[in-house]
């Protein structure tokens, strides 16, 4: 498996030029803040990745979590480098000052993410998850709960988990069983969570749950969940782990992959309850968590981008390497040198590229939100795109995943299938992405659904507004003509797809996974497109890193010629509805079988 | 007593180094920089001097164009606490940044200087030497371990033969090996605080050195590409190989 390097040129475009992070720095006054400055943090937090979490990626495969003795033993290894990771302060990165965070954009936090997800994503979902708990606390636990769990949780002494699930309640949240009763100033909490990641390890001094529960008296349904925090240790008077609360990992998950990242089913309340306290009222708790949905959704798109610019660079290498076939002097021929591995090779790049310009795009847009004051215009504007984005970034990144890391195991060949190549790991790895923090189906509801018919397509048609700008410079650019020319069918894909939901509402949970792809595949083309026009003015400036521009100049057109022309079969998908997909019975289902 | 450790920047280790195509000397052209290695193991130690008492101030010091700012203020994020750059968009010759520094020490009056026993660009080996003559100041180069006791210091080289410890009278000129220290990496905090340190910028007229010249650079070309290997029959053919066409035995 190749080492991996931080794609830093591309990190620094999409940054410094395509969302002219200087501009919002100067704009909202983080007076020393500049694309400069990011530079000189990814590429220590790459130098940290390189040192600590690359290698280890295979080791987290090999050898993962193991439950002995009723407690979660990690990775060997991970413990000091999450160690490491805490003494070098990096879960503070976006953390607000007062707690002893960083309190820097979230756009360095997405930029980092990249890098440790690239570089081992089972251990680098124990400090997201951190960022979760400390965001749910920090918004809406009382003064008290803040005082007591945020400092540690923004040190990355203790770790937090998120306990949504249960048996049988997945993307059903309403099914929730488990019990809090109130008792003095806390809650006794009863039940059993299953999918709990991270939760339970030793890595940490302790460990922060937040747990869905009901009330005794709360109404049915999501109306009636609220939010605690469970802490694995009580916390005494000194602010230091103290008693060990009633709870415990019961069991661990065989998975497909991310092995090295513990899935437990955790049990809570097997003696007398486990000590909880309640985040903000009662009863708001998925309120509370829909709140956080945005940050993690798009968490998830961003490990995408990660896990697919590893899996191309591991392709890359190998096709540098390779040697097949000989040409017609009888030279033998490296396998980059073949039509379809460079075919595969340009999908996997320019996908990445267009993937990484999204999921920076999208947390930019989380830091102008926070530029402004809440409950107003610009606040709301904000808050409908980033609420229209999300879903796009986490379905379309994701799933576009899939392809991208099975090409990279295709350009391996056999060898790719092997598991000592490394490549099959990224392949497993990358499947769950499409799963966890609500499926692609999921995901594809609420773009259809919350986001676009409540609105009456407002914010997809500002969307469209905003493309038709990018096509009116492209049609004045010399060379930009295949990209207007499909940047404009693509538009057109977009309105018509839209104007057949909003006409055949009922439709849309069918076709709705062929909507999400079809914005995936126009919103990225969108910012390819912006990247070429900065690309040729650069270029048309002088500016020195030609190869580089011109490499970004080739890599968009090709985006323009095979994934920006996806949009069309996604429209016909979308058109044909729902109508033959439903019309089988489920008797005819196993007609060839019965 | 302040420390004063130098730093350049260079072709970052894990690049693949070209030549240009008209041979005049290697493409540096938007290719990744970094700090020299040995520069790191020089900061590394300049700053534990600091950590353990024995300096009050480090300075990062680095003769180049502006874009080596971006080493210094890496140096400033590891720990140094403030950073002069040399302004010189010529690629100097030893003798010359030997010169500039020497100023900067005149300057500063610091009680150890610590640089790169070389730089992974050009491989010269010359600067802290020169630096020492100019300056007058004792000099440990190689060194593996530096050990400061009040106005002496214990310096241990990496010779040939093994390591040989000497005792300097200070101020001293300590050149970098390998197995001096493991440098550490920029924790987040540091690199936040190293934003608001100061970094001043001097040229060359400032500090009143007049750049000379004393060698040319005629051309640069690529390793030659290693040829494809042949089977020997026997032992007796391989020793004949080894005399006769490789003459190395």
């Amino acid at each position: 498996m190749s080492v991996y390097r931080h794609p830093y040129k591309e990190a620094d475009f999409v940054v410094r030029h395509l969302l002219a992070f200087d501009d919002f720095c100067r704009d909202n006054t983080l007076d020393d803040l500049n694309s400069d400055f990011c530079q000189l943090i990814l590429k220590e937090a790459e130098k940290f990745a390189a040192h600590y979490l690359v290698e280890q990626n295979r080791q987290g495969d090999q050898q993962p979590a193991q439950l002995i003795a009723g407690k979660v033993i990690e990775t060997p290894g991970f413990s000091s480098s999450y160690r490491a990771f805490i003494e070098q302060g990096w879960p503070s990165l976006s953390a607000s000052e007062q707690y002893g965070g960083q309190g820097l954009p979230n756009l360095l936090a997405v930029a980092c993410n990249e890098i440790w997800q690239s570089a081992n994503l089972s251990f680098s979902l124990c400090p997201l998850l951190g960022q979760g708990a400390i965001t749910a606390i920090e918004r809406h636990g009382s003064t008290a709960l803040k005082q007591r769990f945020l400092q540690k949780l923004v040190s990355g002494e203790w770790t937090g988990t998120m306990n949504l699930t249960e048996a049988s309640a997945g993307s059903d949240l309403a099914a929730i069983k488990t019990r809090a009763v109130p008792e003095d100033d806390h809650y006794k909490i009863f039940g059993q969570k299953i999918f709990i990641t991270w939760g339970d390890h030793q890595m940490s001094d302790n460990i922060i749950h937040l747990v869905l529960a009901r009330l005794p008296d709360a109404p049915p349904g999501v109306k009636g969940l609220s939010l605690f925090v469970v802490p694995k240790y009580l916390v005494d008077e000194q602010g230091e782990p103290g008693i060990e609360n009633d709870l415990r990992c019961i069991s661990l998950e065989h998975k497909l992959g991310i092995h090295a990242s513990p899935t437990c089913v955790m049990s809570y309340g097997d003696e007398n309850g486990a000590i909880g306290y309640i985040i903000g009222e009662n009863n708001y708790g998925l309120h509370y968590m829909f709140s956080m949905m945005n940050h993690a959704r798009q968490g998830v798109g961003v490990q995408g981008l990660g896990v697919s610019e590893r899996a191309y660079q591991a392709a890359l290498e190998y096709a540098g390497n390779r040697i097949q076939g000989t040409d017609r002097a009888g030279n033998s021929l490296r396998i980059i040198e073949f039509g379809d591995v460079r075919r595969m090779l340009m999908l996997l790049k320019s996908a990445t590229e267009a993937m990484r310009a999204l999921c920076y795009y999208a947390g930019l847009e989380t830091d102008k939100k926070n530029a402004v004051a809440d409950n107003t215009e610009q606040s709301s504007q904000c808050a409908a795109r980033i609420d229209f984005l999300t879903p796009i970034v986490k379905g379309w990144c994701t799933e576009l995943t899939q392809e991208l890391v099975s090409l990279a195991m295709q350009i391996h060949g056999g060898a790719g299938y092997i598991e000592e190549a490394g490549v099959a790991q990224l392949v497993r790895d990358a499947r769950i992405l499409t799963i966890y923090e609500g499926t692609t189906g999921i995901q594809a509801l609420d773009l259809v659904k919350r986001k676009t018919l409540l609105d009456d397509g407002a914010q997809a048609k500002l969307m469209f507004a905003e493309i038709e700008q990018t096509l009116a410079q492209l049609r004045e650019s010399p060379g930009c003509d295949v990209m207007y020319h499909n940047l404009n069918t693509a538009l057109a894909d977009g309105r018509a797809a839209l104007s057949w939901l909003q006409a055949n509402p009922g439709e849309s949970s069918c076709v709705a996974v062929y909507y999400l792809q079809m914005w995936g595949y126009l919103t990225g083309g969108w910012l390819m497109a912006k990247s070429q026009l900065i690309a040729s003015t650069l270029l048309a400036n002088e500016s020195p890193d030609s190869d580089y521009l011109q490499a970004k100049l080739v890599t968009t057109q090709f985006y323009a010629e095979h994934f920006l022309v996806r949009t069309s079969t996604c429209l016909a998908s979308i058109k044909a509805g729902g109508d033959t997909m439903m019309s089988l019975s489920e008797q005819q289902f196993f007609s060839h079988v019965n | 007593m302040k420390v004063i450790v130098t730093v350049k920047r260079v072709i970052d280790y894990n690049v693949k180094v070209r030549v240009k195509a008209d041979g005049s000397d290697v493409d540096l052209n938007n290719v990744k920089m970094a700090m020299n290695p040995f520069c790191e193991i020089a900061v590394e130690e300049a700053i534990r001097l600091k950590e353990s008492g024995v300096a009050t101030e480090v300075i990062a010091v680095s003769v180049g164009p502006k874009a080596c700012q971006e080493q210094l203020r890496t140096a400033l994020a590891l720990g140094a606490d403030r950073a002069i750059q040399v302004e010189s968009d010529e690629q100097l010759e030893s003798l010359n940044v030997a010169k500039l520094l020497a100023k900067v020490i005149e300057q500063e009056q610091p009680g150890v200087v610590i640089l790169g026993k070389q730089a992974i660009d050009t491989d010269n080996n010359q600067t802290g030497q020169m630096l020492s003559a100019l300056t007058g100041m004792a000099q440990g180069t190689f060194a593996s371990k530096i050990d400061i006791q009040g106005d002496k210091a214990l310096v241990t080289r990496e010779v040939d033969g093994g390591l040989q410890t000497i005792e300097l009278a200070m101020p001293i000129i300590a050149t970098t090996d390998l197995r001096l220290n493991e440098p550490r990496y920029a924790s987040l905090p540091n690199i936040m605080k190293a934003k608001r340190k100061p970094l001043e910028v001097k040229t060359a007229e400032e500090l009143g050195v007049s750049i000379k010249a004393h060698t040319k650079l005629l051309s640069v070309g690529a390793p030659a590409e290693r040829k494809a290997g042949i089977k020997v029959a026997d032992v007796a053919e391989l020793v004949d190989k080894l005399k006769n066409e490789a003459k190395v035995i």
